[in-house]
């Protein structure tokens, strides 16, 4: 491990490279364009490539060709990126291929305020394309986490063959923090699975018990089809329902199968609580020093804060929940992880401070927030 | 053939307003305050996203007098297609008095044209819209910070085209804006430059009068893109044009026309040496720039039919 003074753009850099990414595309957006200019620096030197497209929809689609060549590939973009990503991004999922979108968040909708912090692009990662799916989705709250949970996101989009988005936002994209960064070997990365099987006996989309189909890439020997129409095993374009059946359930639960490795919380201010916030990302440091407040001012406040916004494994939520007299979700949109948390807990105990801020939510605003329900 | 334009017969009326958060010697500044000049005051302007946008617009101040609609990044000429189109119905149906001339310009960067916005451009050229969408070309995306577009020239340096030991800056040409737009059999396509204003008002002036679409390509010189003092924008500009860089011409119904001849061109050096983006250039390289544009040279002066652009003076 070695320590470096970094933001949480290149921490997010950083990590793909550890994680052995090797081919970026993208197109300027603020604020995650300085992922992209800061491996426009450092991919070439160590055999990677950068390119720039020229749009939002070619980058993503450049990611997925460059998948099924064999190469692990990411794009980074900001929420108007991302919309114009949505149809490709439909495209990775049925034809599992494994690939990394990190989401820098903006204030929208539309242009919006390009410069400033947002958390509102909760509901258009996990369900902005159309079709039945679940996309991974891990939200960072610090440069060190920036760069452990990319490694995370590469890991699991290899092993599931599966999309995983990243989604960060502008606070923690120019957050500068010491973050330790591994050296080859000091942290586990995965590669996708390869077909052992001889190339005339390969059925790519023939899945294993863990529900992944292994993945030969282009050049390999094997037969590849890479098939955005409902198929079978083979890849063969079928309109029957058991096809679509059983290609749709398996690509859902290949991910759903996985939550409890997926979904991750971590809980500040133990067990003895009667209030519990809720929040995620940036939001979340705000978040924790309002609980401190609320601690010293003898209010028994805990933080509960999600690392994992897709798949949810509810259970885990509601066992938090359930400690807590009321539960405040506290979020830099209009109340979006709110609907969650209501599913989780007793509808009545769960009350949503949407912040919509355009900076960092100041700890006062959500110390006031939360005093007036005592 | 009345006398030439000079600076003395531009309208005093200015309708671009100060105040902006433009850069000091933006070249984009100087080229909206002089396009505006010569729109009609019922003009609809539709505007891409990028620098002029953002900096013209901040609440609760505005720059344009005339009437404004911002859109997306990628749809300036589908926006404007629509507003366009909107107006003829609305004569059609006499909502509108059928001699009210109501016009249309888009206006958008070069990553908004050459780039993400070029299907939005092409659609707006092949439909035949009455739009004149010009297009600020300061060479890169500078709104995000200096990203390279598709009219990023040969050897410039950006943050996506770094220079190191792997990379030297831009390594591909720059899209020929003109060429595409032509492609669409248009009307009217030109060239303008914030050293020649005359000719810029001139020509929007001309484009105005012309139906269908029309396409011009202006030079827009950027302080923090390009690496420059800010009092050497117009310098830039007019060592652009003096160098074959860039040549002022326009091309109205498939006949081209020089508006500023070069009898005598300076090397592709003394453009390249005022701006720090090209800092790192290798002799080869400026040969190769300087035969990239002795290339473009030879190709105009066979559309024009003779030498309106002289070799470089020895």
């Amino acid at each position: 491990m070695r320590k470096s003074f970094i933001s949480g753009n290149i921490a997010i850099a950083e990590g793909a490279i550890t994680a052995g990414m090797r081919f970026f595309a993208g197109y300027p957006i603020t604020p995650a364009s300085d992922i992209m200019e800061y491996l426009a620096e450092r991919l070439p030197e160590i055999g990677g490539v950068v390119t720039q497209f020229e749009d939002e929809i070619a980058s993503i689609n450049a990611v997925v060709g460059a998948s099924w060549a064999g190469v692990k590939s990411m794009t980074a973009t900001s929420g108007p990126g991302f919309s114009l990503m949505l149809e490709a991004l439909g495209l990775a999922v049925i034809t599992e291929t494994p690939l990394v979108v990190v989401d820098v968040m903006r204030a929208g909708p539309s242009t919006g305020v390009p410069t400033k912090t947002s958390q509102s692009d909760v509901m258009q990662v996990r369900y902005g394309a159309h079709g039945d799916y679940v996309i991974p989705v891990f939200a960072p709250w610090s440069a060190q986490e920036a760069y452990d949970l990319t490694i995370k996101a590469f890991n699991v989009a290899e092993s599931l063959r599966t999309p995983v988005i990243l989604l960060s936002d502008a606070v923690i994209a120019h957050l500068w923090e010491s973050v330790l960064l591994a050296e080859p070997g000091e942290v586990e990365v995965i590669n996708r699975k390869k077909p052992s099987s001889p190339p005339d006996e390969y059925l790519p989309y023939k899945p294993d018990n863990d529900l992944v189909p292994p993945m030969a890439t282009f050049g390999e020997g094997y037969n590849v089809i890479v098939e955005s129409l409902i198929h079978d095993e083979r890849g063969f374009y079928r309109q029957d329902r058991e096809a679509y059946r059983n290609l749709v359930k398996r690509i859902v639960n290949k991910v759903l199968s996985r939550v409890d490795s997926l979904f991750e919380v971590e809980a500040y201010y133990g067990d003895d609580y009667k209030y519990l916030l809720v929040s995620f990302g940036s939001t979340a440091r705000s978040a924790l020093a309002a609980a401190r407040i609320l601690r010293k001012s003898g209010i028994k406040a805990s933080l509960l804060r999600l690392k994992t916004l897709s798949p949810l494994k509810l259970e885990t939520l509601r066992k938090y929940c359930d400690e807590a007299e009321k539960i405040f979700v506290v979020e830099n949109n209009m109340g979006k992880l709110v609907h969650d948390v209501e599913r989780a807990a007793e509808n009545d105990k769960v009350i949503s401070l949407p912040l919509l801020d355009l900076e960092i939510p100041e700890p006062k605003d959500i110390v006031e927030g939360v005093r007036k329900w005592l | 053939m009345s006398r030439a334009l000079t600076i003395r017969d531009l309208p005093r009326e200015e309708r671009f307003a100060p105040g902006h958060r433009m850069c000091q010697g933006c070249g984009a500044a100087i080229l909206m305050r002089h396009i505006t000049k010569a729109l009609p005051k019922d003009t609809i302007i539709v505007q891409a996203t990028g620098c002029v946008e953002v900096t013209t617009t901040l609440y609760p101040e505005t720059s344009w007098m005339n009437p404004w609609l911002h859109i997306a990044f990628e749809n300036a000429a589908a926006g404007a297609s629509g507003v366009e189109a909107a107006i003829k119905v609305l004569k059609k149906k006499g909502q509108l008095p059928p001699g009210k001339e109501v016009r249309v310009v888009a206006i958008g960067g070069d990553g908004g044209t050459f780039d993400i916005g070029i299907q939005a451009l092409s659609g707006m050229l092949e439909r035949g819209h009455d739009i004149l969408y010009i297009v600020y070309d300061n060479e890169a995306y500078m709104n995000t910070g200096i990203q390279r577009s598709g009219a990023t020239p040969f050897g410039a340096w950006t943050t996506t085209t770094p220079v190191g030991k792997v990379w030297h800056g831009e390594w591909r040409r720059k899209k020929d804006i003109i060429g595409i737009a032509l492609a669409h059999r248009v009307p009217y396509v030109a060239t303008v430059n914030p050293a020649y204003l005359p000719d810029l008002y001139a020509k929007v002036s001309k484009a105005m009068s012309i139906k269908g679409p029309k396409l011009i390509h202006a030079f827009s010189p950027c302080v923090p893109g390009w690496r420059y003092e800010p009092a050497l924008t117009i310098t830039i500009a007019k060592m652009a044009v003096q160098t074959g860089m860039w040549i002022n011409y326009e091309i109205e119904n498939g006949v081209l026309n020089v508006t500023t001849p070069v009898p005598k061109r300076k090397p592709v050096r003394e453009y390249l040496k005022l701006q720090g983006r090209f800092r790192h250039l290798t002799d080869e390289e400026i040969n190769t720039i300087q035969k990239f544009v002795d290339e473009q040279v030879a190709y105009i002066n066979k559309l024009a039919g003779k030498e309106v652009i002289g070799p470089v003076e020895a």
